[in-house]
């Protein structure tokens, strides 16, 4: 598998790696069965992710986009955090092998469900 | 964790190093002596000599006729071969079209199952493994049919290292008559190859695998046993198989197949030991994780296990940052969408199959090299068990 130094370094030092408690969204993914699955953790703030925190049973593409996507995500809006892709999270690890696109695709998704999770509870809060 | 600049390669099951020696005694066959087999001059007549050795070698080694002995380009070829070269002569001989094979078998054997099914109209049965990936010969004897023209079972799995009981198979083939073929690819070089002991009718091998180079491998043909060449052309091979020989690469075939089984006893014993290190070393230091296939009737040199909550390339990685070389059956490591159908068939669930790892070890580990996977090993598992939503909700 041809993985770039980005997508190695993050799957070495995996950022915002556990869980929060009480945390204000909660998105999950994928299944055991398939071999990949997500949980993303979010703590929001004035509509800002302040805290994001991951967990992953996964591969080492599933694990880098796990922590590239939190990285990118921690203290933006919940709109941009909304808006953000799996092709955003591919570029910024430098690119990922055509086969692993699922992998940040999941990474995108769960985030999408944790912002989703976060807004269905806190229906007055438009971002 | 010490710092390593060696590589540790514990992936003999995927391929091996060529033997110096074995380097060395192909060596003229490229430059030297480059005569074509098939001339009528001394330069040709020089190479045909060594051909013809070289296949008395192999037949010597399983207790064969040389004739028996046809050499092919990889364990492929040959699988693909002992399937297609049996199963249309005895079908348009009018024996019938259904084959019987185990759902374990390389994808040499299954792929080449899959188009005779779908594409040249043979049925196929597959008969069940038990947990430990073992095939019951009983089970073949109850699959037979009257329209069977051929059995294939492998020798001994390439994944988890479980030994099939091929002698009985051959046995119950035997008595109806039925060709018989196994897939020795993982075997060969290690293994007991006489084709009279195991009651074959057929038998593959690769060379890669025993220390030789990649590219050239081995079916035997039993005489008398109905065979169709699938490569056509000149007549090499006694008309079976098509091509001008490979006579460094045969030269190589032979040399490192003679080296293995010159040394098999002691170099099996060594292997397992150090096999049986990592098995019970493994088992005893890390939670949670189970060995694969026959607890004892396994290939010496392989310790394949499964890892509980998680996944098998994130493992291979960790490990490669560190130098070890090893393998896994995940859908991840593999490219497919699912995990090994052989753990599959073995009623390992899917989500413990993606866990899977295996180690092989080959001639140059050593006791230093198990001590270092120890040292590493357990760490990443963890590392990667706290990452593990799976892991939290045990």
């Amino acid at each position: 598998m041809e993985y770039s130094e980005l997508v190695i370094e993050h799957f070495q030092n995996p950022r915002n790696v556990g869980i929060i408690e009480e945390a204000d969204g909660m998105g999950k993914m994928g299944s055991p069965v398939c071999g990949d699955l997500m949980e993303i953790y979010i703590k929001v703030d004035n509509n800002h992710i302040e805290d994001i925190k991951f967990r992953t049973f996964g591969c080492g593409a599933a694990i880098a986009s796990g922590s590239m996507a939190s990285e990118m995500i921690k203290g933006k809006s919940l709109t941009e955090a909304e808006a953000l892709t799996d092709e955003d999270v591919a570029s910024a690890l430098g690119g990922l092998p055509e086969k692993k696109m699922h992998c940040s695709n999941l990474a995108a998704s769960t985030l999408h469900k944790a912002i989703e999770d976060y807004r269905n509870k806190h229906d007055e809060d438009k971002g | 964790m010490e710092e390593r600049t060696r590589t540790i390669y514990l992936d003999h099951a995927a391929t091996t190093a060529v033997d110096p020696r074995v380097v060395e005694a192909m060596l003229p066959y490229f430059t030297e002596h480059y005569g074509n087999a098939s001339s009528i001059y001394s330069l040709g007549r020089e190479t045909h000599k060594a051909v013809d050795e070289a296949r008395r070698t192999v037949a010597d080694i399983l207790g064969c006729k040389p004739e028996e002995v046809i050499f092919t380009s990889c364990g492929s070829e040959s699988d693909n071969l002992a399937l297609r070269g049996v199963s249309l002569t005895q079908r348009e001989a009018g024996k019938g079209h259904h084959i019987i094979t185990s759902p374990i078998e390389h994808h040499a054997i299954g792929h080449t199952c899959e188009q005779l099914e779908k594409h040249f109209g043979f049925e196929v049965t597959y008969v069940p493994v038990d947990q430990h990936g073992v095939v019951d010969p009983d089970e073949i004897g109850r699959a037979i049919r009257d329209d069977t023209v051929l059995i294939s079972i492998m020798y001994a799995n390439n994944e988890m290292g479980t030994i099939e009981p091929i002698a009985e198979i051959g046995e119950i083939a035997r008595e109806k008559g039925i060709p018989f073929h196994t897939d020795a690819v993982q075997a060969g070089g290690t293994l007991d190859l006489n084709v009279d002991r195991l009651n074959v009718d057929l038998l593959s091998l690769s060379a890669h695998k025993f220390y030789g180079p990649k590219g050239v491998g081995v079916l035997y043909v039993r005489s008398g046993t109905p065979l169709l060449p699938t490569q056509t052309g000149g007549g090499h091979e006694r008309n079976r198989r098509a091509g001008t020989e490979n006579v460094p690469y045969i030269v190589g075939l032979a040399t490192a197949l003679r080296l293995a089984y010159d040394h098999a006893e002691s170099n099996n014993q060594r292997i397992a030991a150090l096999r049986d290190r990592l098995i019970d070393e493994i088992t005893a230091e890390i939670p949670d994780v189970q060995l694969t296939g026959h607890p004892t009737h396994r290939l010496p040199n392989n310790a394949s296990f499964v890892f509980k909550y998680i996944e098998g390339e994130a493992m291979l990685l960790n490990l490669d940052l560190v130098g070890v070389c090893a393998a896994s059956g995940s859908a991840c490591t593999t490219g497919e969408s699912e995990p090994s159908f052989v753990l599959t068939a073995m009623n390992v669930p899917p989500e413990i199959a993606h866990g899977s790892l295996r180690l092989t070890v080959g001639r140059e580990n050593t006791d230093a090299d198990v001590d270092y996977v120890m040292s590493v090993l357990p760490g990443i598992v963890q590392k990667l068990r706290m990452m593990s939503p799976l892991y939290a909700a045990r």
